[in-house]
């Protein structure tokens, strides 16, 4: 089955305001870059973005805040991004902050058919409110929901033309969970290969959950903190 | 005399045991990886989805891709693994990971924590904190003993909003360590030179203090 696409245009065909996007990364690490800046000209509006992180101010996802083309962001942490913050206190963008773990394991839930489960993590705490709590053995836990989206944007280091994605080091981050929770998947891949290249063994994402792939033409990598030691 | 942040770093870093999975937060717990005692083994774990983390890469040898939770350029050492974010936490989650060391704003008598949101002026999220102070069998926090202010921040009871409830044992801060037990802390050990009614002075929560409180051996 031949998922290619040719470039960021024919990849996120579909997208219209008002929907809900999952968007790969850490930080700026495995965030697939073609495509947001490809989001930016769409000028797609009123979106909901479910990412760990909201980009900085002027690259990644923060290009689409400076856009304003976000409504709604999900998110476990939100800092270095003063564009972000003057939105959320101002009260032009809704945020809804959750505990990672509880981002990752509902991205997860939402693609592997699970409803909804239950998790210590924000018991006690304003992430809990409005939620069902359960005693499981003598601890409290609260009940989180699935997450699902539109589309899932993801990136990753390899992929083939069946969609069969591997990433890199700690690009992966959020990269797989997502990818099997958008009703339709694109990734965006710094190396596009021919199916049968890949080792089977050393799949991280089987191409069932990709809908869509290309191989991007220039990834920045911008790197947010550069440290370093020096040689003695 | 108080310890700087290195000080709370290296008397952090005596309570690490030979095989254990550690989870280092941002800030003074990340010094805490310069400071492993002689003679034992420990793995870090970062959150973003790395277990054996190593230092920080010579200059010119940077991976955009390869980034602890603070999103710093970082190296793995031999043996190393990388996951996903789920993975991640199923570790945190699932009590595989012995120790977490994060900072703090507030923590309370009871073993609360508030280090997330200060409501109307700063707001940056929770991250993996949630997750790590639900979790984990063993909690250190790193923090000052007050803020800038010069207000305790060794409650009672937290006035921010809470990260986690009940959950910190061990507080080691710039003028003491502190156990958490019974819903009162108790005043461990002393930084060098520094004295007992000065700690008292400046722990508002309720505290259980010996007769004879030991120095730090640093």
């Amino acid at each position: 089955m031949n998922k290619v696409v040719k470039d960021p245009s024919a990849a996120l065909e579909g997208i219209q305001d008002d929907m809900t996007l999952m968007v790969g990364g850490f930080g700026l690490c495995g965030i697939p870059e073609n495509s947001i800046v490809q989001l930016v000209k769409m000028g797609v509006k009123n979106l909901t973005c479910i990412s760990n992180n909201a980009g900085v101010d002027d690259f990644g996802l923060g290009l689409l805040l400076q856009a304003k083309q976000v409504k709604k962001m999900i998110s476990s942490y939100v800092g270095e991004n003063d564009e972000f913050e003057r939105q959320m206190l101002s009260g032009e963008l809704e945020v809804d902050l959750i505990p990672q773990g509880s981002l990752a394991e509902r991205c997860r839930a939402g693609g592997a058919g699970i409803p909804a489960f239950f998790t210590p993590a924000g018991y006690g705490t304003e992430v809990a409110e409005g939620k069902e709590v359960r005693i499981f053995n003598g601890k409290p836990h609260i009940l989180e929901s699935a997450l699902t989206a539109d589309y899932a944007i993801v990136k990753a280091w390899k992929g083939d033309t069946e969609g069969n994605l591997i990433y890199k080091a700690t690009a992966r981050n959020f990269n797989p969970m997502m990818a099997m929770a958008g009703k339709i998947t694109i990734a965006e891949v710094e190396e596009l290969v021919p199916a049968g290249t890949l080792d089977p063994n050393h799949i991280h994402t089987p191409g069932i959950f990709v809908q869509r792939i290309f191989q991007g033409d220039y990834f920045e990598k911008r790197i947010e903190q550069r440290t370093v030691r020096t040689k003695q | 005399m108080a310890l700087d942040k290195n000080g709370i770093a290296k008397r952090i870093a005596q309570e690490l045991k030979d095989g254990w999975y550690v989870n280092l937060g941002i800030g003074i717990p990340t010094l805490v990886a310069n400071y492993i005692p002689e003679g034992i083994e420990v793995e870090f774990q970062s959150e973003n989805g790395i277990l054996g983390m190593g230092p920080f890469p010579f200059e010119g040898e940077e991976d955009p891709d390869l980034i602890n939770a603070g999103k710093q350029t970082i190296t793995v050492r031999n043996g190393a693994s990388f996951f996903d974010s789920a993975t991640s936490f199923a570790m945190i989650r699932g009590q595989h990971v012995q120790l977490t060391v994060l900072g703090a704003m507030e923590v309370s008598q009871n073993g609360d924590i508030a280090n997330w949101k200060i409501p109307g002026k700063m707001v940056k999220g929770m991250g993996g904190a949630m997750d790590l102070v639900a979790s984990a069998e063993n909690i250190i926090v790193a923090m000052m003993h007050s803020n800038k202010a010069g207000e305790s921040k060794i409650l009672k009871a937290c006035t921010l909003p809470l990260t986690g409830v009940g959950c910190v044992k061990k507080v080691v801060t710039e003028l003491a360590v502190l156990e958490i037990k019974e819903g009162k802390f108790h005043l461990l050990e002393r930084a060098p030179g520094v004295s007992v009614e000065e700690i008292i002075s400046k722990t508002e929560g309720e505290m259980v203090v010996p007769d004879f409180v030991p120095e730090m051996q640093l």
